[in-house]
Parts: structure tokens; sequence; C-alpha cells
């Protein structure tokens, strides 16, 4: 039964629900934007370019890895299969956003897949879980609501970031904003012991296959980790029957 | 200095791949439910990859095998046990943010 907090609380549309607390994402997003903004002019694409990189693969670290391949001069096929393979894990959110989802038309399907990043990925599987309650249309509502400023912000910030360019001084060490962001991140999803111990091999993985080439070595490290973490949950399961 | 048709096709060639990996599994199986091994696995798919993308981003100059950055080590690690902590995105930027400007400050100093 819910008691009369619960009731108030969802009272409120899971649309502005999903607004609300998409909001601290805004001081995530907005620095990620502006630096590829940035390092994208810097390294000599137009205006247009990046605008466009932006808008076709809406991934922060998926354009800064395609950037600086480029960048290293790699070939065209290698840099558009690294910057994918660490877009994978976009693959892996549609999997784990379908129970709740996939039941929405295919068109309503099409946009929600647009829409699938890390920010949209983490509060949805975080409010679904704990809102058996939700119908589809309260889903989607609340998918799409954290998406409503993040999205114009992501490509504004593009733009202005582009158009600051090298006016950026260095000393700023907004190259660290990158690392900064992603870490923020990870800090909160450490939840459980399986969490901790997916991440740790994640890092310890990374960095001793750091000599793979076309960054094989992250992809290998992914895999590793995920199994660690299934298997430490099981384990966990095990340990409280 | 990148060619322009370069440019045009990593964003084509990107862009698609990135969409198509998004919709994939939404797409495709929509209706049909997903066996509990494989969403368990999928669970610890955000741990499992920015962990180790971060690291060699912070470490850097130490895979080189030069000496590690001192401030961008600690900042780190500070942003990771506030996030860890509080369990808040945005004070753990700020805690790491300022660290980082701190040390950076007192560096330079030195």
């Amino acid at each position: 039964m819910l008691d009369s907090r619960v009731t108030s609380r969802s009272s409120r549309s899971p649309f502005w629900l999903g607004f609300s607390e998409s909001l601290p994402f805004v001081f995530v997003v907005t620095p990620f934007a502006l630096l590829f903004g940035v390092v994208s002019s810097e390294a000599g694409l137009d205006l247009l370019q990046t605008f466009m990189f932006s808008l076709t693969v809406f991934a922060g670290a998926s354009q800064f890895t395609a950037l600086q391949l480029m960048t290293d001069q790699l070939p065209t096929l290698i840099v558009i299969v690294t910057a994918l393979a660490v877009n994978l894990r976009m693959a892996m959110y549609s999997a784990a956003l379908t129970p709740y989802l996939g039941q929405a038309p295919v068109w309503k399907r099409v946009f929600i897949a647009y829409f699938i990043v890390d920010q949209s990925y983490a509060l949805s599987a975080i409010r679904f879980e704990e809102r058996a309650d939700w119908e589809l249309s309260d889903r989607i509502g609340y998918f799409f609501g954290t998406m409503v400023l993040i999205y114009p912000i992501w490509m504004a910030t593009t733009v202005v970031g582009a158009l600051l360019g090298t006016a950026i001084p260095e000393w700023l060490g907004l190259d660290f904003a990158v690392p900064l962001c992603f870490l923020a991140i990870i800090g909160p999803t450490l939840r459980t012991p399986a969490h901790i111990a997916a991440a740790v091999t994640s890092i310890v993985m990374a960095l001793l296959l750091f000599w793979l080439p076309y960054s094989l070595g992250l992809l290998v490290a992914a895999v590793a980790a995920m199994m660690v973490g299934a298997r430490v949950e099981l384990w966990q399961a095990e340990a409280r029957t | 200095m990148i060619a322009d048709s370069t440019v045009w096709i990593v964003i084509a060639g990107l862009g698609l791949g990135s969409f198509i990996l998004r919709f994939s599994v939404m797409g495709l199986t929509g209706r049909r439910p997903m066996p509990p091994w494989l969403l368990r696995h999928l669970r610890y798919a955000g741990v499992a990859i920015l962990p180790g993308l971060v690291a060699p981003l912070v470490l850097g100059s130490a895979l080189q095998g030069g000496p590690p950055d001192i401030p961008r080590v600690v900042a780190a690690l500070v942003t990771l046990t506030v996030g860890w902590w509080r369990r808040d995105v945005l004070l753990s930027m700020l805690a790491g943010g300022v660290t980082f400007f701190a040390l950076r400050g007192i560096e330079a100093l030195l």
C-alpha cells in the first residue's frame, strides 16, 4: 500500500521528475561539450563539422576518441571501429532498458534509441527499478524528461566551445575535466561489492593491456569486468541464502 | 591537418554505427524478455568500461614512463571517494576540481 507521502510524490508527472533529476547533470555535460568544441576546433574541424559530430554521435567519450585518433592520422576505418567500441556500452544500455521501454511502438523506440546516453540510462535504470507501479507511458515520459534540457545544452555548448576554440588558456587544465566527469559518474555507482569488483577489474585490466593496439585492451577489460561483477553478485546471493 | 573527407566519413560512420548500437537490442527484441544471465552482466556495463577508460587518462604521463602527475592522481582519488561516499555527482566533481586547482596552485608556488 502506498502511504500519502509516496502518493503525493508520484502525483508529479514522470516527465518533470525526469527533468528535475537531470538538473545536476547540466554541470557534468556542460564542461564535457564545451571541451569537445574546444578540442575539435584545435584539431582543425570547422564549426559545421564539430556541430554535426555532436548531433550524430551524441556521446562524449566516443567523440573524444575519434578526434584523438584522427589527429594521430590513424586509418579512417580504425578510427570508426575504435570510437564505436567505446560506444558498445550503448548496446548494453539499450538491452538493459528493453524490459522497461521495449513495448513502445517502433517509431518511439527510434527516438528513445537516439537519446540513450550515460545520463538518461543511469537515471532511468535506477528509477524504473524502484517504481514498479509505473506504466509504459510514465517510463517514456521520465526517459525523455531526463533529456529535454541535457540535449539542447549538449548541442549549444559544443558550438560555444568551438567558437571559443584556442582562446582558452592551457593552464586552466581543461583537459582534466574529461576524466573528472567520468570519475564523478563512477563514484556513486559503486553501490555493492560486485560493482566495486567490476570497477577494480576494469582499471587493472585496462592498465595491464594498455599496450594492445586500437584500444582493444579496454574492450577486453570491459568484458572481464562485467563477468567479474556478475560472478560476485551470484556469490553474494548464495552467501545470503 | 585532418582531411575534410576523413572527418565527414568518420562523422557519418560513427553516427550511423552509434545509432545501430543504441537501437540494436531494443529495436529488434523489444517484445522478448532478456535472459537473467545477460541482464546480470549488463548491470555492470557502465562500471565495467568507464573506470578502464579513465585510468589511462589519469595516469597518462606515468604510462609513458614519466613521473605521475600528482595533482591529477590525487584529484581523481578525491573525486571517486567523495562520489562513492556522498552519492552526489556534482559534489564529487566540485571536490575533485577544487583539489586539482589547489594542488596546481601549490605546485606553481614551489
